[in-house]
C-alpha cells in the first residue's frame, strides 16, 4: 500500500482508458502521454494496461508502506527516495518517501509501481475521467492506494525514461477534416499557435490567429474523435485530449494524428501544424 | 450518405436524418457483431455516424455496403424502456406559452409519444430522444444544478439528466429511475435506438 504524501495539484490514476463506450456519452479518459505509461510500466515489468499515476506540473510525494519498485517517465523532474536524487528503475524500501519534483521540462511525470495501482476498475478501466467524474478520484494528501502483486522484475532497461521531442516547439501532423469545409483561408498550417493556460485533460486550447468560417449555423452534435481541432465560436482552436466529450456541437477542422506531445507542451508552447495526406 | 474522413483511423457517414442515422447504426453494429468491420466505437450523433477505431481500407468497405433501412430495422427490434415520470418541471409553463398549446397538451404529447434515443452525450447516460415533434430552444441560461432524473427538451429533443450537473434544458417533468450505473452492462438504461416511453406515474 501507497499513502499519498503530498498530492500535487492534479495527480490522477491513470491507464489505457475505457475506449468503445463512446456510444453511451462515456470519454475515453486514460493517459495523457500513453508512450510515458507504457514505458513506465514496461520498466516495473508491469502489462500494458497497469495503472500507474499521472502527475501534473508540480509531482507529488508518496510513502510505501511495502517495499516497492518504481519507475517514473514523462516530464523531466528530480526523483528523490527519502530525499535523496535518484534516477532509472528504482527500489524504494518499505517505509521509504519516494518524491516526484516540480517537471522542470513537460507537465506530466508517470509514476508506474510493480504491480500496478490496484483500485476497483470502473467499466474496465482505473482512469480518473476528469470530464465525467468516473473512475477513482483524484489524489488527495493522506489517501491510502492499493498496489497489486508484482508478476515479474521488470523488462530492458534501455527503454528511454524521457521524450527525446522538443516540448517548447510543437509540431503535429493533422489530417484534415470532417468539417474542413466549413473554414476559408489556409490559417491553420500558415501560422503558428500558442498552447493557452486554459489547457486540461479535456483539450489543448490554442490562441493565435482566429479560424474563420465560410458558413454560418450551428453543426447538429455528432460524435468526435481523440485529436479532434474544434473551432468554437471565437475561431481559437481546441484540441481534443483524452477526457473529451464524446459529441460535440462546434465544427471540427482537422484531427491531430499523435497528441501525446501535447501532454508534455507548457503553456506559451508554440504549436505548429502540418498537413498529412 | 456521404462518408468524410476524421483522422486516420475514424469514419463520419452523413446521413439524410436521425431515421437514416439509426439504420446505418444498426448495420454497422450488425456487420461488427459478424466480424464484417473491425471498429471500437459506433457513435451516432444528430445527423451522422462515427466509426472511431477503423483500420486502413474501411471507407472502402464502408462506401461498398447496401442494404435497406427496413431490413437492418427488422433484423432485431429495438427493446422498449418504459420510464415512470411525473410531469410537474419548472419550464412547463414556458415550453407551453413557447409552443402555443397548454400544458396539459404538452403532458399529453410527451406521454403519447414513442421515443427513439437518437444519441447519447453531454454526459453518461444522457440520451437524445427524438419522435415528439416539439421543438424548443434552450435557455438563455443553463442552471448551475439541474436535479438528477429531471426531464427536459431542447430543439428537436427530450432528454433525462441522469446525474446533476448544470445544464440549459427547459424541464418539464423527473423521475426517479436510475439511468446510469457501472455496475450495470450495458451501464445505461437508455442506448443509441432504444425505444422509451414516458408513462405518467
Amino acid at each position: 500500500m501507497i499513502t499519498v504524501v503530498r498530492a500535487g495539484p492534479l495527480t490522477t490514476i491513470q491507464d489505457q482508458g475505457r475506449p468503445a463506450y463512446a456510444h453511451l456519452g462515456v470519454p475515453r479518459s486514460g493517459a495523457l502521454d500513453t508512450g510515458a505509461l507504457r514505458r513506465a510500466n514496461a520498466l516495473v515489468g508491469n502489462p500494458v494496461d497497469a495503472a500507474g499515476l499521472e502527475t501534473t506540473l508540480m509531482g507529488c510525494a508518496l510513502r510505501f508502506e511495502r517495499a516497492g519498485r518504481v519507475a517514473v517517465t514523462g516530464a523531466v523532474a528530480v526523483i528523490k527516495v527519502d530525499k535523496v536524487p535518484v534516477s532509472g528503475v528504482v527500489d524504494v524500501p518499505a517505509g521509504a518517501v519516494l518524491e516526484v519534483g516540480r517537471a522542470t521540462r513537460g507537465v506530466r511525470s508517470y509514476v508506474a509501481v510493480a504491480g500496478g495501482i490496484e483500485v476497483e476498475p470502473v467499466l474496465g478501466s482505473r482512469s480518473t475521467d476528469t470530464l465525467s467524474g468516473l473512475g477513482p478520484p483524484r489524489l488527495v494528501d493522506g489517501m491510502s492506494l492499493p498496489v497489486g502483486d508484482a508478476s515479474s522484475t521488470g523488462h530492458s532497461l534501455s527503454i528511454d525514461v524521457h521524450d527525446l521531442y522538443d516540448l517548447s516547439d510543437l509540431e503535429l501532423g493533422v489530417w484534415l477534416g470532417p468539417r474542413d469545409d466549413w473554414f476559408e483561408g489556409n490559417e491553420l498550417f500558415e501560422n503558428p499557435y500558442t498552447v493557452s493556460p486554459m489547457s486540461n485533460r479535456v483539450g489543448c486550447r490554442l490562441s493565435g490567429d482566429a479560424l474563420r468560417r465560410s458558413r454560418g449555423g450551428e453543426l447538429p452534435p455528432e460524435g468526435v474523435v481523440l485529436g479532434a481541432i474544434q473551432v468554437p465560436a471565437d475561431g481559437q482552436p481546441l484540441i481534443f485530449l483524452a477526457d473529451h466529450p464524446t459529441t460535440g456541437g462546434y465544427p471540427v477542422i482537422g484531427v491531430v494524428e499523435d497528441v501525446t506531445p501535447l501532454a508534455q507542451a507548457r503553456p506559451g508552447s508554440t504549436v505548429r501544424f502540418r498537413a498529412l495526406h | 450518405m456521404r462518408l468524410r474522413r476524421a483522422g486516420a483511423s475514424a469514419l463520419l457517414i452523413e446521413c439524410r436524418d436521425g431515421a437514416e442515422v439509426e439504420a446505418w447504426r444498426r448495420e454497422a453494429c450488425r456487420r461488427r457483431d459478424t466480424g464484417e468491420l473491425r471498429v471500437i466505437d459506433i457513435v451516432p450523433g444528430a445527423r451522422t455516424l462515427l466509426l472511431d477505431g477503423v483500420e486502413p481500407g474501411a471507407e472502402a468497405v464502408v462506401s461498398a455496403w447496401s442494404f435497406s433501412g427496413g431490413a437492418a430495422s427488422a433484423h432485431r427490434p429495438a427493446p422498449l424502456v418504459e420510464i415512470q415520470a411525473v410531469f410537474d418541471g419548472g419550464d412547463l409553463e414556458d415550453v407551453a406559452s413557447l409552443l402555443g398549446m397548454s400544458p396539459s397538451g404538452v403532458i399529453a404529447r410527451l406521454a403519447g409519444t414513442e421515443f427513439t434515443v437518437a444519441f447519447c452525450g453531454f454526459a453518461p447516460g444522457f440520451a437524445y430522444m427524438r419522435g415528439h415533434g416539439l421543438t424548443v430552444p434552450r435557455l438563455d441560461a443553463p442552471r448551475p444544478r439541474v436535479p438528477a432524473g429531471s426531464i427536459g427538451l431542447a430543439g428537436e429533443y427530450c432528454g433525462i439528466y441522469p446525474t446533476a450537473s448544470p445544464g440549459g434544458w427547459r424541464l418539464v417533468g423527473r423521475t426517479s429511475e436510475t439511468l446510469f450505473d457501472v455496475r450495470r452492462d450495458p451501464p445505461a438504461r437508455l442506448t443509441p435506438g432504444t425505444r422509451v416511453r414516458l408513462v405518467a406515474a
